[in-house]
């Protein structure tokens, strides 16, 4: 009996888990479904589900009028060269932080994740006047920058807990056997740490291609990324339900196939120190 | 190459000293033991020594060099961990290299000292396999190995045997005992095992709560304990202590008489200690006998494994009144 009742518990959970995953991807699969309606039908009254007639002349308007390809390189750069960037800072900061503790490492800690607590508006007017005056405003490079700014703490936070798990015998060893500093880093605590290493590497990515508030706020065309190119189709010229669609299909497609086929090495990298 | 000073160094963890003032000269060549109790400052010693901690005050020359200062890379010595710290990203043959390849050498000089090493310690065949694919026992191999191809001015070992069972104990003692007589390179061994010190070393520092007891020879230690804590922690089974007046017999605040150094009777004899067996353990070539002696307490007794005792026997014990050893009040030899 006790084990009839636990596969009616298990059959129940796992509806459960169904219906929620698919309340949560309703909302995507709704803009997929209509980046390929006309516009129309897009925004009929008796709404279909699947699209009457078929069509891809969304996708090309989008790149006509926004060029598609120039704001999705941007967001490539933008991504992958802030977290390089942060990987860089981040990796010798979270060594320090785990291997050579002081009495204030924690605090330190504590202080950085504290910032991610702040709303990014707190700190617009001052960022953006540095930005003004130092000529950064729509610049990919200056978008790179404070991109990596504002990750490097999830960044130390994540290298840092993997980190702790490497045993620092092993790292002793390495100094013994007359490893400087950049060696022993480069050469066993890396190695070491790749797979904690992928997961922060795929995670701040993900976080900067999504990131939208400061890409829309110091961009104005040039350097604009994906999500300042769905911005540009929300409002101002009156509400095109299919194009806007489509370009957040465009915008999200790759990072969503990026997570799809990484999906192991990110479960396993966030779970890292919790189950070990 | 190879000798190594230390003066009046010392070292402490925030508030906690654990290292008051050591002061050690160890020459070129020796083997060296540090043995005390857990948690008596080996390892912090040691590691003051790799260069791995830094002093609070002192210093450490090697070779004559002034060394305190100077990051463990630089200090041209090889360690070996408890829990052989390999590199576990790399192959055996990697891993054997690694110094090798800090230190720059040519390939084909990496290629000739790695075969060599792992022909040494039997390793050949696993060149090319991972450490986790090694036992307890080749691990620890190739952490020796790593250490030998660097030709260090010393070896420093921490309890470098703790992990592995007592039969590859034994062997693994042999080897590096082996390995010393080779290369006649200085070591520094740390263990809390005093069977390994006495075997292996060819002086052993007694360590106490950071403090050094005595530093001698295995057979000075043994003879000529320069206190209590010295002489009871040298020798297996323990020196038997007696205090009160019985000591006071012997114009001495406390005696020790080790196990082996009493004669045992079934019948009363003048002056002897009169007990009943508690334990008898048979090791075959021995017998250790755990009496409780009237007035005095347990003693543990040392007889050849032909002797047939049992619990409740009664028995006489004379110690050897040549082999008594004396301490005052403060616990130092008199
Ligand atoms: N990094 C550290 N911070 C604070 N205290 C420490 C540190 N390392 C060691 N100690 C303390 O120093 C003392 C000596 O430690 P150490 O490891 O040298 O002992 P040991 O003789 O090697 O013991 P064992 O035989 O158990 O290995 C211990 O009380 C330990 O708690
Ligand atoms: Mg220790």
């Amino acid at each position: 009996m006790a084990r009839a009742a636990s596969i009616q518990t298990r059959i129940g959970f796992t509806a459960l888990a169904w219906a929620i995953a698919l309340l949560l991807f309703a909302p995507i699969l709704w803009t997929i479904l209509t980046a390929f309606k006309t516009e129309a039908e897009a925004i009929a009254t008796s709404p279909t589900f699947l699209p009457r007639e078929f069509t891809l002349e969304n996708f090309g308007a989008v790149q006509d009028r926004s060029d598609y390809f120039k704001h999705a390189f941007n967001s490539i750069i933008f991504s992958v060269g802030s977290t390089l960037l942060g990987l860089v800072i981040g990796v010798p900061a979270a060594w320090a932080m785990a291997f050579a503790p002081t009495k204030r490492t924690k605090d330190v800690l504590m202080w950085m994740l504290s910032t991610k607590m702040m709303p990014a508006v707190g700190v617009l007017i001052p960022i953006y006047l540095i930005f003004r005056d130092l000529r950064l405003l729509d610049t990919l490079h200056g978008l790179t920058l404070i991109m990596t700014l504002i990750n490097l703490p999830i960044i130390i936070w994540m290298l840092y807990t993997y980190f702790k798990e490497i045993p620092v015998d092993i790292l002793e060893a390495a100094r013994m056997d007359g490893a400087e500093l950049y060696n022993e880093i480069v050469h066993v605590l890396v190695p070491m740490a790749v797979p904690g290493i992928a997961s922060t590497l795929l995670l701040n990515v993900i976080l900067a291609w999504n990131e939208a508030f400061w890409t829309i706020t110091l961009t104005s065309g040039k350097a604009g990324t994906l999500t300042a190119f769905i911005s540009s189709f929300s409002s101002p010229q009156g509400l095109f339900l299919a194009k806007l669609s489509a370009a957040s299909l465009l915008a999200i497609a790759p990072i969503l196939l990026m997570g799809w086929f990484s999906q192991k090495q990110l479960v396993r990298g966030l779970t890292f120190g919790a189950v070990k | 190459m190879g000798s190594i000073s230390l003066s009046h160094v010392k070292k402490s963890f925030g508030e906690v000293q654990i290292i008051p003032d050591i002061s050690l000269d160890i020459k070129e060549g020796e083997f060296v033991v540090f043995v005390g109790p857990s948690g008596c400052g080996k390892s912090t010693l040691l590691r003051l020594i790799a260069g791995l901690e830094d002093t609070t005050s002192g210093t450490i020359l090697l070779d004559g060099v002034d060394m305190t200062k100077a990051p463990p890379a630089r200090r041209g010595l090889a360690m070996v961990f408890q829990s052989y710290a390999l590199y576990p990203h790399m192959t055996v043959r990697d891993n054997i290299a690694f110094p090798l390849k800090m230190a720059k050498a040519p390939k084909e000089v990496i290629d000739q000292k790695v075969e060599y090493a792992a022909r040494t310690l039997n390793l050949s065949s696993y060149l090319d396999r991972r450490p986790r694919a090694l036992s307890g026992g080749q691990r620890q191999r190739v952490a020796i190995g790593r250490a030998i191809v660097r030709e260090p001015k010393a070896f420093l070992f921490d309890e470098p045997l703790s992990n592995l069972d007592a039969a590859l104990r034994v062997n693994m003692r042999l080897e590096i005992t082996e390995l010393h007589q080779q290369l006649k390179t200085t070591m520094i061994y740390v263990t809390h095992d005093q069977v390994e010190a006495m075997t292996m070393a060819d002086r052993i520092v007694v360590l106490n709560a950071g403090r050094v007891e005595q530093f001698g020879t295995p057979l000075d230690l043994y003879k000529k304990p320069a206190n209590r804590f010295v002489a009871g922690f040298i020798g297996s089974p323990r020196m038997n202590f007696v205090d009160g007046p019985e000591a006071a017999r012997y114009n001495a605040s406390a005696i020790g008489v080790r196990p082996e150094h009493f004669s045992l009777a079934t019948t009363p004899m003048p002056g002897a200690w009169k007990g009943k067996v508690g334990v008898a353990e048979q090791l075959g070539s021995d017998t250790f006998l755990h009496v409780h002696v009237d007035g005095l307490g347990l003693m543990t007794i040392r007889t050849d494994g032909d002797q047939t005792f049992g619990h409740g026997d009664d028995v006489y014990l004379t110690p050897d009144p040549a082999r008594i050893y004396r301490f005052d009040a403060a616990g130092l030899a008199l």
